[in-house]
């Protein structure tokens, strides 16, 4: 007699400990191989398009921190960025400057939390506390130039909320050169620690024409060795003015796109980073980084989509203008959103316990999927 | 245990209050349930990361409801989510304690006006013991907050728990 068998659901969040917020994913096990994987999402949506119908222009950007908050800086850089398109006016030098440092330093501060909690949920605690420790010192930088630790309201449409601190160049370099054995100690902690590798290469392999079909943007597109970031191929601000490398995945330990390689992107990047706030913060002009700032923010008929590289990946901000002072639409294309989508492909096939290191390879940020 | 040892070592006898005792064992190590929401969460893990231990108050995150003495609402709670929490607050064995944290879980916060999917206030429903203002709350602010919920226990007595 033949056995009958069914496929077993199980669900996984949205209070889980590694499920990075409040995803839920539907999980469905022949045993311990999954066959299936839905996201359910939804958790956290806070009405961002609903609040910037009914907001000005500037009293949307707080609520552009609340979506990715672990990069509030950059989720303002990006919408200011199509407003001022909008507008057309000109930001000052000094304003750019100071935008691009705190743009890589809150890169840095967003991967610090990343590769945290991705060697938290695989377990390895002590990174988790050695990479917190570092991004209390970021998190310091910017306190003293704006007054928050996580979401800053910082810039704002044709400038900066506040100058910097004197002492801000000053300490900007110390935590350079500080944080880059800092790197150093990180790869021999995790990156080349073994049970680490067995954990996640071959893992969770994103192949590039996979990638390419979803619109996957960012640290997980770069992992799959295509070398693509917006920095270089799209340059808005004055990133055209620096020298840096786009690290991609290359499949030391294992193939081309695993879990493993989009990890190494990330620490990789942080240097990238490094070299970036290095070049700038010595070339910081002189200048009033208000000066600029309209003092009506009142912008023609028309549209704007506007991208930047968060450290999620690509983050379009799509404003559609009815020549109001509120914004007609304001719609978010947001990276771990998308990055979320092909949970499916990279889950199938493998085990249960696997789940948890390719979602902490994707690195989403749950404000920003809900928005 | 060093110290105590020196203190009592001929085996002596401590006679304390019932309610004392239990005030001291339940206000020195609260754990609580590892459970993220949202921008709050964030805030605090740095609270429970190195730079300001969480752990020396005795509060461990604990991932299941049914080992954990309380929860940090942590972040914004919508209406989808609401149910989920309701439902994790009842698994939770007595006594339990929530700290509220942020304006969010304290009253819809930055979401108030035009926020359709977010609750108001997550003591709509679950009873909160503290709240933590802030959008959002510095770590230092979290910390005081778990003062407070601690001078909360320690007034509380058996017969009945304190208001």
């Amino acid at each position: 007699m033949a056995l009958k068998t069914e496929h077993m659901v199980l669900n996984m969040g949205p209070q889980h400990p590694s499920t990075h917020g409040v995803l839920r994913l539907e999980l469905e096990l022949e045993g311990e191989l999954i066959k299936k994987v839905v996201p359910h999402i939804g958790y956290l949506h806070r009405c961002f398009e609903k609040h910037a119908e009914a907001m000005q222009y500037n009293q949307i950007i707080p609520y552009t921190d609340r979506m990715d908050y672990l990069a509030s800086m950059y989720n303002n850089f990006g919408y200011v960025i199509a407003v001022e398109k909008l507008l057309g006016i000109e930001v000052p030098e000094r304003v750019q400057y100071i935008r691009v440092i705190m743009g890589e330093l809150q890169r840095i501060a967003s991967h610090l939390v990343a590769l945290g909690t991705y060697g938290l949920d695989i377990g390895a605690f002590t990174p988790f506390l050695y990479l917190f420790r570092d991004r209390e010192k970021i998190l310091t930088l910017f306190e003293m130039t704006c007054g928050a630790r996580l979401l800053y309201n910082y810039m704002w449409v044709g400038g900066l909320s506040h100058d910097i601190h004197p002492d801000f160049q000053r300490m900007t370099k110390e935590f350079v050169n500080y944080f880059k054995p800092t790197i150093v100690e990180l790869d021999n902690l995790l990156s080349y620690n073994k049970i680490f590798i067995e954990r996640t290469a071959n893992i969770g392999i994103l192949p590039i024409d996979t990638a390419i079909n979803y619109g996957v943007t960012g640290p997980m597109l770069r992992g799959s060795g295509i070398k693509f970031d917006l920095r270089k191929d799209d340059p808005y601000s004055i990133y055209d003015r620096f020298d840096f490398d786009i690290p991609v995945g290359k499949g030391i330990y294992g193939t081309v796109g695993d879990c493993w390689d989009r990890y190494y992107v990330r620490v990789r990047e942080m240097e990238q980073s490094l070299r970036i706030i290095e070049q700038a913060i010595d070339n910081i002009p002189e200048g009033d980084v208000q000066s600029a700032i309209p003092k009506r923010i009142k912008p023609p008929k028309g549209t704007v989509y506007t991208r930047v590289e968060n450290p999620r990946g690509e983050l379009g901000y799509f404003i559609i203008s009815d020549g109001n002072t509120n914004p007609f639409r304001v719609k978010v294309r947001a990276p771990s959103f998308v990055n979320l989508e092909v949970m499916g492909e990279l889950c199938k096939g493998h085990l249960v316990a696997d789940v948890i290191a390719i979602l902490g390879s994707v690195d989403i940020v749950l404000g920003e999927v809900d928005r | 245990m060093g110290l105590l040892d020196k203190e009592f070592s001929d085996g002596n006898i401590v006679i304390v209050k019932v309610d004392d005792l239990f005030n001291w064992a339940r206000l020195s190590s609260i754990w609580q349930l590892g459970f993220g929401l949202a921008c709050c969460a964030i805030e605090m893990m740095a609270t429970s990361a190195s730079h300001y231990d969480f752990d020396r108050f005795g509060v461990i995150p604990r991932n299941t409801p049914r080992q954990a003495d309380a929860i940090i609402i942590s972040g914004t709670v919508t209406l989808k989510m609401a149910t989920r929490i309701k439902r994790l607050y009842e698994q939770i064995p007595d006594p339990k304690y929530i700290i509220s944290m942020g304006s969010c879980s304290n009253c819809g916060g930055p979401y108030w006006e035009h926020g359709y999917h977010v609750l108001k206030g997550v003591d709509r429903v679950i009873p909160v013991d503290v709240y933590v203002p802030g959008c959002p709350p510095r770590p230092e602010a979290l910390l005081e907050g778990l003062l407070k919920l601690q001078e909360k226990i320690r007034n509380e007595s058996l017969r009945k728990k304190s208001a």
